[in-house]
């Protein structure tokens, strides 16, 4: 944590290309992310969102431009080797990826042990505890293994493990995605809480438009290749472009500006 | 730009503890040094020259003031991190926590309990699994046309077929050596013409069943665990129930009819080439012609012995069959659940056959047979 520039961005990425063959998936995207913020990915299937936060996550390599997070260049080999980046971001996958074969709380600890192996046993015990109900679980739920749990609750654990190292930047890959919507609204009010709690800056993919209007503070639209506005939603909701109107201002999309208007 | 975690007296208020630096992950072991030494008692922390703060050092912070018999209410930070020390002050320091770890007496107790309880059902599931079975087989012996012809026929020849060579290499192996052994105790005795009986007994009533069955247990039993696990973990299972059909009719009946057809013909095999490897070692090194070694084998040998080690075979053929389905269906989601239940499928029926021709074999000796 000690190396990381206050000042600069949390994540800023230049004329990034990504291609898979003659496919061209992004061609030349900007997009800057501040720090303490939530922001929202939006976009259709095939847009890259996923592509973009494995090319930041140094999970795939661009074929063209620069990706600097926390201030360290993302695709120089000094900033890979550097560690900074894997200890100060923590990642919540799709369907959770937790390791089936580990207990929750094994699992929580299992990022301690990599980057902290000197703390004594117990101590990485009850830091993975601590996370476990930071993330709204019940102590009980460590000895589980994820096979044991629900898919909320799967969730729930694969967050505490995504923030076991307590990262700077989180990143999540649609957190809602097949929750029921009562568990769902519960998800956003936690990593709303966690995220004023611990200062996280949150990258969130999401195609819950629940989730946009609830938690985020920007909202990135990605088509076209790039990232075609990038603002608060009041801005981006009156962007011109066919796909932003018809996101914002299709059934779905009226159904939760009216829901956000009723609870405001 | 890391600032050292310190907390020390304060200089112009005795008794007021005063914490600043870093409190985060990265300087956890200054902060597990500091907390050791914590002093017996204080009248207040003081940290609001924190100037980074996460939930480890919250944490650390917390169980630093409940040290010194504060809590981490009563400890005041920069504003910016209160929402922090709320979140981790309720968790720490509500309702007392409940360390229950034991490695000792009780736990072991506890996991032969567990164990004994797992071998009952797992037992009991077995005999279940059996009277289901059972009840399916009738009722498709009742309605011929709902039998599975093309899948039994495809098990056939993965089960038996397949395993032709294995089991003649392996049969005429063990008769060899069972030969040299008995060979080189006979021949003390100037009686090595009793090789024949030896080897002839040996596979007809015993090795010859029993090495197929280990096989067939080892080799067929762990593939339908596997197979049905599969099927298990991706949901086919509920699918198949969903639409209609019956997972036993469709799964378990053509691969135990498969088995019990092919394990007494491979049964068969193995007492040919166990007698064949006997009498290769005869010819070989006993000076024993193989006309010698047949008409011998003729003149001696009862043909109940054939029957003896034949009627063994399908009841070997049902318990593998069926301890490797069973397990199958008792795979829950995981890989690993796969590989544990497919170790247990094999340990199981390799045991259990190996038992029940024990059983066998008292039975058939009282018997006189």
């Amino acid at each position: 944590m000690s190396a990381v520039d206050q000042e600069t961005p949390a994540i800023q990425v230049r004329g990034l290309r990504n291609a898979f063959g003659s496919q061209v998936v992004h061609e030349d995207l900007d997009m800057d992310v501040r720090r303490g913020e939530i922001i929202g990915v939006v976009g259709g299937s095939g847009t890259g969102k996923s592509v973009l936060m494995r090319a930041i996550l140094g999970l795939r390599e661009p074929q063209a431009g620069t990706i600097e997070v926390l201030g360290v260049d993302a695709l120089s080999e000094a900033g890979r080797s550097s560690g900074v980046i894997e200890k100060n971001t923590g990642v919540l996958y799709q369907n959770g990826a937790l390791f089936s074969s580990l207990t929750v709380a094994e699992n929580v600890a299992v990022p301690l042990k990599e980057h902290y192996g000197e703390l004594p046993e117990d101590m990485i015990q009850d830091l993975a505890l601590l996370k476990i109900r930071m993330a709204g679980l019940g102590e009980d739920a460590g000895a589980k293994l994820p096979s044991q749990l629900s898919g909320g609750m799967r969730k729930r654990a694969a967050l505490a493990r995504a923030l076991a190292l307590d990262p700077e930047l989180l990143f999540l890959d649609e957190p809602t995605a097949g929750l029921d919507p009562i568990a769902a609204a519960a998800f956003d009010t936690l990593i709303k809480t966690l995220q004023r709690a611990l200062g996280l800056t949150v990258f969130l993919i999401t195609h819950d438009l629940d989730t946009l209007y609830t938690i985020c503070d920007r909202v990135a639209v990605l088509a076209d290749r790039r990232v075609l506005v990038n603002a608060p939603l009041a801005e981006v909701e009156t962007f011109d472009h066919p796909w932003v109107q018809e996101y914002f201002h299709g059934p779905r999309g009226r159904a939760a500006q009216a829901a956000q208007a009723k609870e405001a | 730009m890391s600032e050292r975690p310190s907390i020390e007296n304060s200089d112009s208020h005795p008794g007021i503890l005063v914490a600043g630096g870093d409190w985060t992950l990265a300087n956890a072991q200054a902060l597990l040094a500091l907390l050791a030494a914590a002093p017996e008692s204080a009248k207040d922390i003081d940290g609001r020259d924190i100037s980074r703060l996460d939930s480890a050092g919250a944490m650390m912070l917390s169980r630093y003031a409940v040290k010194v018999g504060l809590g981490l209410a009563t400890v005041a930070v920069q504003p910016e991190f209160q929402p922090l020390t709320g979140t981790v002050q309720a968790i720490c320091e509500s309702p007392p926590r409940t360390k229950r770890r034991d490695y000792g007496v009780r736990q072991m107790l506890g996991r032969m309990g567990y164990a004994v309880e797992d071998y009952t059902r797992e037992s009991l599931a077995l005999v279940g699994f059996l009277g289901l079975t059972l009840k399916t087989g009738l009722g498709v012996a009742l309605r011929p046309a709902r039998f599975r012809l093309t899948p039994t026929v495809h098990h056939m020849e993965q089960v038996g077929l397949d395993a032709v060579p294995l089991v003649i290499l392996l049969s005429f192996m063990v008769g060899a050596v069972i030969a040299f052994l008995g060979a080189t105790v006979l021949r003390d005795f100037g009686a090595e013409i009793f090789v024949v009986e030896l080897v002839g007994i040996a596979f007809l009533r015993e090795f010859g069943v029993l090495l197929t069955a280990i096989l067939l247990a080892g080799r067929t039993a762990s593939a339908f665990t596997a197979q049905i696990g599969a099927m298990q973990s991706g949901e086919e299972i509920d699918a198949i129930r969903t639409l209609g059909l019956d997972p036993i009719e469709l799964l378990v009946i053509p691969r135990l009819v498969a088995l019990v057809v092919m394990l007494p013909l491979l049964t068969f095999l193995a007492m040919i080439a166990g007698i064949g490897g006997g009498m290769a070692v005869s010819v070989a090194s006993l000076g024993i012609t193989p006309e010698m070694f047949i008409t011998r084998l003729q003149e001696t040998l009862e043909v109940r012995h054939f029957w003896v080690g034949l009627a063994k075979a399908p009841l070997f053929a049902v318990v593998i069959a069926l301890i490797g389905c069973l397990e199958g269906f008792q795979v829950q989601g995981t890989a690993q659940s796969v590989g544990e239940r497919t170790t247990s499928s094999v340990v199981q029926s390799i045991s259990l056959v190996i038992l029940l021709d024990a059983f066998a074999a008292l039975f058939f000796m009282e018997m006189d047979w």
